[in-house]
């Protein structure tokens, strides 16, 4: 992906962290098959360090209260997307009654990939679990039925094909934590890889 | 008798050197997950992704991943319990003891 045209935006733009080039299509990116999950089967699991299951069927998810979060979102891979529309539930409602010392938290997927970061990080209105974009139901490829939506974080934070949460007192590294990228992932500080 | 001592890790890179400068895809690997063996350039690999991600093609579980950063690379073969690498004839590592 070339920046292109963008470069002037890139350097002026104070909503483009460090890095990123601006985008206007949406890339597929992919570290494996995209798992198809039927709805009648799909589940989302909540699991605490002390064993606790707190589990919700397509319908029950449904019936949340639901938010239309409209965010910039940054990849690692330097393209960011500005403005990008989702449907879904905040993790404040998920994790609302839960009764957890975690400090952390590991995302993990339909497919088997895994992700990691700080619980304080899903709290307070920065984290959902979207299943709509642009208003239509989210497709395969971009994750759906639904992903994990974590925008202040680079975008492999935001896990596709999301299946559950376990919370974890310790950090755990993820698919792609284990294998050279960053542990938290802030794009403002340009967290790419371990070290940076 | 002498007591068994280790060495220390400099030692590896002459063996690691001669071992990693090969040809990978000549390689043959074996499968953590599903223990298939087959070579390494029959993995399915996923590029469009903050890394190489390649794939056992017979039970699709992770074997290898590339990471390149600007002036690093990571590779995890967590996936494989062996590469299995075409070698010019010479004394095993370590020699007869």
């Amino acid at each position: 992906m070339s920046p292109g045209f963008q470069g002037r935006r890139r350097t002026t733009d104070p909503a483009l962290p460090p890095g990123q080039y601006l985008t206007e299509d949406f890339p597929v990116l992919s570290a494996g098959p995209t798992p198809r999950v039927p709805l009648d089967r799909w589940e989302f699991v909540l699991a605490t360090e002390t064993g606790d299951e707190f589990r919700w069927s397509w319908a029950e998810l449904m019936a949340l209260p639901q938010e239309t979060p409209t965010v910039d979102i940054h990849c690692v891979t330097r393209w960011s997307k500005f403005g990008t529309s989702w449907q879904g539930v905040s993790l404040d409602v998920l994790l609302d009654g839960v009764d957890t010392a975690a400090d952390y938290a590991q995302a993990h997927s339909y497919g088997g990939y895994t992700t990691n970061l700080p619980l304080d990080d899903l709290r307070d209105g920065q984290a959902w679990v979207v299943h709509g974009y642009d208003g239509e139901p989210l497709p395969a490829e971009h994750g759906g039925p639904a992903r994990l939506l974590v925008p202040h974080l680079y975008f492999w934070k935001s896990a596709k094909w999301v299946r559950g949460l376990r919370l974890t007192v310790e950090d755990e590294p993820g698919f792609w934590e284990t294998a050279g990228y960053h542990d938290y992932g802030d794009p403002w500080r340009e967290q790419r890889y371990q070290g940076d | 008798m002498t007591e068994m001592s280790y060495l220390d890790g400099n030692m590896l890179d002459g063996p690691l050197r001669e071992l990693l400068a090969v040809d990978l895809s000549a390689a043959t690997g074996r499968c953590a997950s599903c223990g298939m063996v087959g070579p390494m350039a029959g993995l399915r690999v996923w590029a469009h992704a903050p890394g190489l991600v390649g794939r056992c093609p017979s039970c699709a579980e992770v074997m290898l991943r590339l990471v390149r950063a600007p002036d690093r690379a990571w590779l995890d073969l967590r996936g494989a319990t062996y590469l299995q690498v075409p070698m010019p004839t010479a004394e095993p590592f370590p020699r007869p003891l």
